[in-house]
């Protein structure tokens, strides 16, 4: 069944046209017990057919454990882009980037290609200067407009400094882990698992937080 | 599968120039929603030395769901509407910053915009369309509450108080339309109205009706939201009586009508009692070479049509003071 109808599907072509270098999404999934997996699964494949810079990889979080591990997946479905030279980019998106995310997704597929707005040199100072390990997790709901910019910024900063891995985590997918962490509006963004802030905040909130991290 | 694309947040931004810090500008649009983005067209076509520092793409208007009332359009959605002004503000080599807000202005006859990256902007004139954003209650636990309870978003955060007891503080349209999205979910909402009665359109009031989980507080006001870790109630007085009692709730909505973004702007600007920038019927403000447009100022209605019209006007003001300065 076709996720996307023929003005979006044309709409989604136009856009990825934009992209430079090759993409990979490799997909995580596990047949059982994954409600959600299989139309993420088509939603991967039918972007991936809209371009062909677009590549798949498609692995079993259970059957190919050392390939989870290799990239730190613990949950499904997943979703990771790697860049053109076949790098890990540190961003994932957990659930499927379907209502206002697919804003967020395909801003990652551009500027994972290459296809960046530069940033201000004092904040691209800040973001080099990071030098441990941040792991960022944007909790968001489907139908939140202003989620996608929450999660577009974390995963920026991930392209931009290998030391940050940046999660969107879609809450209606995962339930336990919105309980886990407390969340009852979004984005929440959760930062080496301790500390927190709602709302679409700048890249410099999510800078000040870090630096103090 | 519901799937909102933005397609224009990803139209190439080949025109959009970087602003440079050397550079004195003609004129700087503070705000990217219908009068700031209709003030840019205008100034480009004038042949001005223009950039736009924008928050929001499309502000308000890129959260309404459906627009019946802007002409050209028998229905159009606000992501659709958002997505055109933008395409016909990319035809032009504007100097464009999206996601920075304006901090201060220093004000002179070249006046200085700083940002919150700390970067600054030249210009001889700025025209200040930073619109409106969501009223907070001001109470006690509001702030330390936020994501933890206390929520604006109805369509972002109902799904979280699935089974719950919540209020929502309001009863105008959004207030209305927050209740009906938190009825289908949660087991009861307790829907708190300073008033005797409900200012909301006719239609919605009808709506929510159909919910049997919705009790109306009318002529109370919210005093406290009471919780430490979350929101575990809300205090509420009565107008007229002041008694006060509590309310044992998980989550409130607080849905309050608007503030104007003027923040900024305070003690450089006249502004009116709600904090509304005070404009002339040419959009100029109490300091020269500084205009105003949209919902930021003190002109009545607030409408996306007429912010568009008012950004014209500001943008027209602003060529016609640059002649005169020449």
């Amino acid at each position: 069944m076709a996720l996307f109808d023929d003005t979006v599907r044309n709409q989604l072509k136009t856009i990825l046209a934009r992209m430079g270098d090759p993409v990979t999404m490799v997909f995580f999934s596990q047949e059982i017990e994954c409600f959600t997996c299989r139309d993420t699964r088509s939603f991967i494949e039918e972007i991936a057919s809209l371009n062909e810079k677009l590549k798949v990889q498609t692995y079993n979080l259970v059957t190919d454990k050392e390939k989870a591990a290799q990239h730190d997946i613990d949950k499904v479905p997943a979703i990771l882009l790697l860049d053109g030279k076949g790098g890990d980019t540190g961003i994932r998106f957990y659930g499927i980037p379907g209502g206002y995310e697919i804003n967020s997704f395909l801003n990652a597929l551009l500027e994972t290609s290459g296809k960046r707005e530069p940033l201000p040199k004092a904040v691209a100072e800040r973001i080099a200067a990071i030098d441990r390990d941040v792991h960022i997790q944007v909790f968001v709901s489907l139908g939140c407009p202003y989620c996608p910019n929450a999660v577009s910024t974390a995963h920026r900063l991930a392209l931009e400094n290998g030391k940050i891995r940046a999660d969107m985590v879609e809450t209606a997918t995962f339930p336990h882990l919105a309980v886990k962490y407390n969340v009852s509006g979004v984005p929440k963004v959760v930062m080496n698992e301790k500390h927190d802030f709602t709302g679409a905040q700048p890249i410099t909130t999510f800078l000040d937080v870090m630096e103090k991290l | 599968m519901e799937i909102n694309l933005s397609a224009g947040l990803f139209t190439p931004e080949k025109n959009f120039l970087q602003f440079d810090e050397s550079t004195v500008y003609d004129t700087v649009i503070v705000g990217g929603g219908p009068a700031g983005l209709t003030a840019a067209v205008y100034c480009m076509r004038k042949g001005l030395a223009a950039g736009i520092i924008i928050k929001d793409m499309g502000g308000q208007v890129a959260e309404t769901a459906g627009i019946e009332n802007y002409l050209g359009f028998r229905y159009v959605n606000g992501a659709e509407l958002v997505d055109k002004f933008r395409e016909q503000v990319l035809q032009f080599g504007i100097a464009f910053r999206e996601g920075a807000t304006v901090t201060s202005i220093q004000d002179g006859s070249v006046k200085r915009l700083v940002l919150d990256d700390g970067t600054s902007v030249s210009t001889r004139t700025v025209i200040i369309a930073s619109g409106k954003s969501w009223r907070r209650l001001g109470v006690k636990g509001e702030r330390e509450l936020t994501g933890r309870g206390v929520a604006y978003c109805s369509t972002c955060d109902a799904p979280f108080f699935a089974g719950k007891d919540v209020a929502v503080v309001g009863g105008g349209n959004s207030g209305i339309e927050s209740a009906i999205d938190l009825a289908k979910v949660a087991s009861r909402v307790v829907l708190v109205q300073n008033l005797d009665s409900l200012t909301a359109d006719r239609i919605l009031v009808d709506r929510l009706g159909e919910y049997g989980n919705v009790e109306i507080i009318y002529g109370h006001g919210v005093t406290e939201i009471l919780g430490e870790e979350r929101v575990r109630g809300v205090s509420i007085r009565s107008v007229g009586t002041g008694e006060t009692r509590n309310l044992e709730v998980q989550g409130i909505f607080i849905e309050i009508g608007l503030v104007p973004n003027s923040g900024f702007v305070k003690g450089l600007l006249e502004m009116n009692e709600s904090g509304e920038i005070v404009v002339d019927s040419a959009c100029a403000t109490s300091r020269p070479g500084i205009f105003a447009a949209g919902d930021v100022t003190s002109v009545p209605f607030k409408q996306i049509i007429i912010a568009g019209g008012e950004g014209a006007k500001a943008a027209l003001s602003a060529a016609e003071y640059i002649l005169t300065q020449k």
